[in-house]
C-alpha cells in the first residue's frame, strides 16, 4: 500500500463482510424452510427472507467493488483519492441505507420487483451514494496516472450508475415493466460487473504475477470487449417468454452461447499470467481466489449460463431449479469470489502485517467452493427432475415440489459447509494475524510489484 | 498477442464494438417496445383495475415466493398462467370466488407443507389481483409455459 487514503478500502471491506454474514444467515434460513416449511412461516415469511438474502447479497458485492475501487484506483493512478472523507460519508449513508431497507423489509416496508423492492427514497438514497463514489473516483483518476485498469474500471461503475436509472421506471403494462427491468438486472450482472470483475483481476495479476502491464492490458480489452458483444445482445436469453416478438428466441440463442467467452478467456488469461511469471507472490491465498473465480466463474457464469440459455432448452427449464442452480453458482464464482479476492489480497497492507493466516484463509476457499459446487449439483438436478415432471409430465407443482425433498436437504447441508467456510475466511481475514507461512513457499518469494 | 495488435487498436475495437452492439440493442427494443404495445399485449384491455392488481401483487412482494412468466422465486406456482389453471378463461366469476377462497384461506397451517402468508387483502383487492392475472393470462408469450402446470 503506497497511498494513504487507500486505507478508506478497509471500511467497506468490513462493511462487505458484515453483510456476507447476514447474506449466508438468511440463505441458510431460507434453506431450512424449503426443507421444514413451518419454520417462522407466519413472523417471517419465505418471501422476505429471499428479499433480505438477495438485497444483501446485491448490496454487499457492491461494497466490496466500492471498496476495490478505492483501494486500487490510487496505487494505479498513483495519486491520493480525491477525499478520503467523502468516501467514508458515502459509505455511512450506504450501510444507513441498507440496514433502512432491511428492517423495513421485515416490516413488510417494501415495492415489489424483484431485487428493487428498496422503498423509492432508498432508491434515491443509492443514486445520491453512487454519484459520489463515481466524483471521487472521477477526480482522482484525472488527476494521476490513467491507465486501461482505471478507465474499464470507471466504464464498469459509471454503467452500474446509470443502469440503475431504469429501477425507477415501472409501467403497468407487464411486460414493458419486465423488458425494462433486466436493463438494471442483466446490464448489470452480464454487462457492467464483468468489467468490474476483469478489471479487478486484471490488477491483480498485474499486483501478483509481475507480467508487463503492456500484455495484461491487450488481455483486459479483449475480455471486455467479449464481454459486451455477447452480453448486451445476450439480453435477449430474458426476451423469450414475456411478451417480447419471437426474433429474440435467436438473437438471445446466438449471443448468450457467445457469453462464454469472455468467462473462457478470463481462465486462459489468469493462468497464463501465472504460467508466463517466474514469480510467486507470498499472498498464497490471494492468488488461490483469483485463479478459483476465474475457475468458478466459467463453470457457474459460463457453463451452467449455456445449460439453459437456448430457447428450446430454455422452453422446458425457464423458472426450475436449473434457474437458481445456475444463479447460486454464477455470482459466488464471478462476483463474490473476486472481492474475497482482491480482500484477501489487499488485507496485509491495510492493516500493515506480511500475508497472514494463508492456510485458515485457503481452507475457507474449498470449503465455501466445494459447498457452492455440491449445491449447484443438487439443485441441478432437482432442476433435471422438475423440468421433466413439470414441464413434459405436466405434473402439479407442489407434488413435483415433494419429490424434490431429498436434494432440498442436500442444498441445505452444502449450505451449512458454505456457511462454515465463511466464519472460517472471517477468522483468518479478521482475526488476529498469524504471519507463519504454508510450508512450500519459501521466505525468499517477493510481490512483483 | 502479437505485436500488430497494438493497445490503441485493442481500446478503439472495445469501444467502437460497445457501442455498435448497444445502439443495435436499443433499436432492438425501441421495435420490441411498438410490438409489445400493439402485439404481444392486450394495450386496451389494461384497465385502471389490472394497473392496481399488479400494485396489489407488488405491495404484498408475490414475486418472493412465485414467478410470474418464469422470473422471480422458485418457492411456489408459476402465476402467468394461473387463471388458466382457475378456468377463468371459461368462468370469470367462478375464478374470482375461488380466488377470494382461496386468498382467505391462507395460511393453511399444514405441517410440513409451504406457507403462503395471509395478505389481509380487501375483496376489491382481490378482485383487482384477479383483473391482473387474467390481463397476465392473455399476453403472447409464444406458448410458454409448455403445460398448463406452469
Amino acid at each position: 500500500m503506497k497511498y494513504e487514503s487507500q486505507k478508506v478500502a478497509l471500511w467497506y471491506f468490513a462493511a462487505a463482510m458484515g453483510l456476507f454474514g447476514v447474506q449466508i444467515l438468511v440463505g441458510l434460513l431460507a434453506g431450512v424452510v424449503y426443507v421444514l416449511p413451518n419454520t417462522l412461516s407466519e413472523l417471517l415469511p419465505f418471501n422476505l427472507i429471499r428479499m433480505i438474502h438477495t438485497n444483501a447479497l446485491i448490496v454487499w458485492l457492491l461494497i466490496g467493488f466500492f471498496g476495490a475501487a478505492y483501494y486500487l484506483i490510487p496505487e494505479e493512478s498513483e495519486v491520493e483519492l480525491h477525499s478520503p472523507k467523502l468516501a467514508l460519508i458515502q459509505l455511512g449513508l450506504f450501510v444507513f441505507g441498507a440496514l433502512a431497507a432491511v428492517v423495513g423489509y421485515v416490516f413488510r416496508v417494501h415495492e415489489g420487483r424483484e431485487f428493487l423492492e428498496q422503498p423509492t427514497w432508498i432508491k434515491a438514497a443509492i443514486v445520491v451514494v453512487a454519484l459520489m463514489f463515481l466524483y471521487n473516483i472521477t477526480m482522482t483518476v484525472l488527476k494521476g496516472r490513467r491507465t486501461v485498469i482505471t478507465n474499464i474500471l470507471l466504464v464498469g461503475m459509471w454503467g452500474i450508475a446509470l443502469f440503475f436509472l431504469f429501477s425507477f421506471y415501472n409501467p403497468a403494462n407487464l411486460a414493458l415493466d419486465k423488458m425494462y427491468w433486466w436493463y438494471v438486472v442483466h446490464l448489470w450482472v452480464e454487462g457492467v460487473w464483468e468489467l468490474v470483475m476483469a478489471s479487478i483481476l486484471a490488477f491483480l495479476m498485474i499486483k501478483m504475477t509481475g507480467v508487463d502491464r503492456e500484455i495484461v492490458e491487450k488481455w483486459l480489452y479483449a475480455i471486455v470487449g467479449l464481454a459486451l458483444f455477447s452480453g448486451i445482445l445476450g439480453t435477449g436469453h430474458h426476451y423469450y417468454w414475456i411478451g417480447t416478438p419471437g426474433y429474440w428466441q435467436w438473437i438471445g440463442s446466438i449471443f448468450s452461447t457467445l457469453e462464454v467467452a469472455p468467462f473462457f478467456t478470463m481462465v486462459v488469461f489468469s493462468f497464463m499470467m501465472v504460467w508466463k511469471s517466474g514469480r510467486r507472490h507470498p499472498n498464497k491465498a490471494a492468488m488461490l481466489w483469483s485463479l478459483g473465480c476465474a475457475v468458478f466463474a466459467f463453470f457457474g457464469a459460463g457453463l451452467w449460463g449455456f445449460l439453459h440459455t437456448l430457447a428450446p432448452i430454455n422452453y422446458y427449464t425457464h423458472g426450475t431449479q436449473v434457474t437458481a442452480a445456475h444463479g447460486h453458482l454464477a455470482f459466488y464464482g464471478a462476483y463474490a469470489m473476486i472481492n474475497l479476492a482482491i480482500i484477501t489480497y489487499a488485507m496485509p497492507y491495510l492493516r500493515g502485517v506480511q500475508p497472514y493466516n494463508q492456510v485458515l484463509n485457503m481452507w475457507s476457499f474449498w470449503l465455501m467452493s466445494g459447498g457452492m459446487a455440491f449445491m449447484t449439483f443438487a439443485l441441478t438436478v432437482a432442476g433435471v427432475v422438475q423440468t421433466h415432471l413439470q414441464r413434459v409430465m405436466g405434473m402439479d407443482y407442489m407434488e413435483v415440489q415433494e419429490q424434490l425433498a431429498l436434494f432440498y436437504w442436500m442444498r441445505l447441508g452444502a449450505g451449512v459447509a458454505v456457511g462454515a467456510g465463511v466464519l472460517l475466511y472471517l477468522y483468518a481475514i479478521f482475526g488476529p494475524a498469524r504471519e507463519e507461512r504454508p510450508a512450500s513457499i519459501p521466505t525468499s518469494y517477493q510481490p512483483a510489484e | 498477442m502479437t505485436e500488430r495488435f497494438t493497445k490503441a487498436a485493442a481500446r478503439n475495437i472495445f469501444y467502437g464494438g460497445s457501442l455498435f452492439f448497444f445502439a443495435a440493442f436499443v433499436g432492438l427494443t425501441a421495435l420490441s417496445h411498438n410490438y409489445i404495445v400493439n402485439k404481444g399485449t392486450d394495450s386496451a384491455g389494461l384497465t385502471d383495475a389490472v394497473a392496481r392488481g399488479k400494485h396489489v401483487w407488488e405491495k404484498n412482494a408475490c414475486i418472493n415466493c412465485h414467478t410470474l412468466l418464469g422470473e422471480g422465486a422458485y418457492f411456489a406456482p408459476e402465476l402467468g398462467n394461473v387463471w388458466l389453471r382457475y378456468g377463468g378463461d371459461k368462468d370469470h366469476e367462478g375464478a374470482v370466488t375461488a380466488l377470494k377462497g382461496w386468498m382467505a384461506a391462507q395460511p393453511s397451517g399444514i405441517e410440513g407443507r409451504r406457507q403462503m402468508p395471509q395478505f389481509n387483502l380487501t375483496d376489491r383487492e382481490v378482485e383487482d389481483l384477479g383483473a391482473f392475472l387474467e390481463w397476465t393470462s392473455r399476453i403472447n408469450t409464444q406458448n410458454w409455459p409448455p403445460k398448463l402446470s406452469g
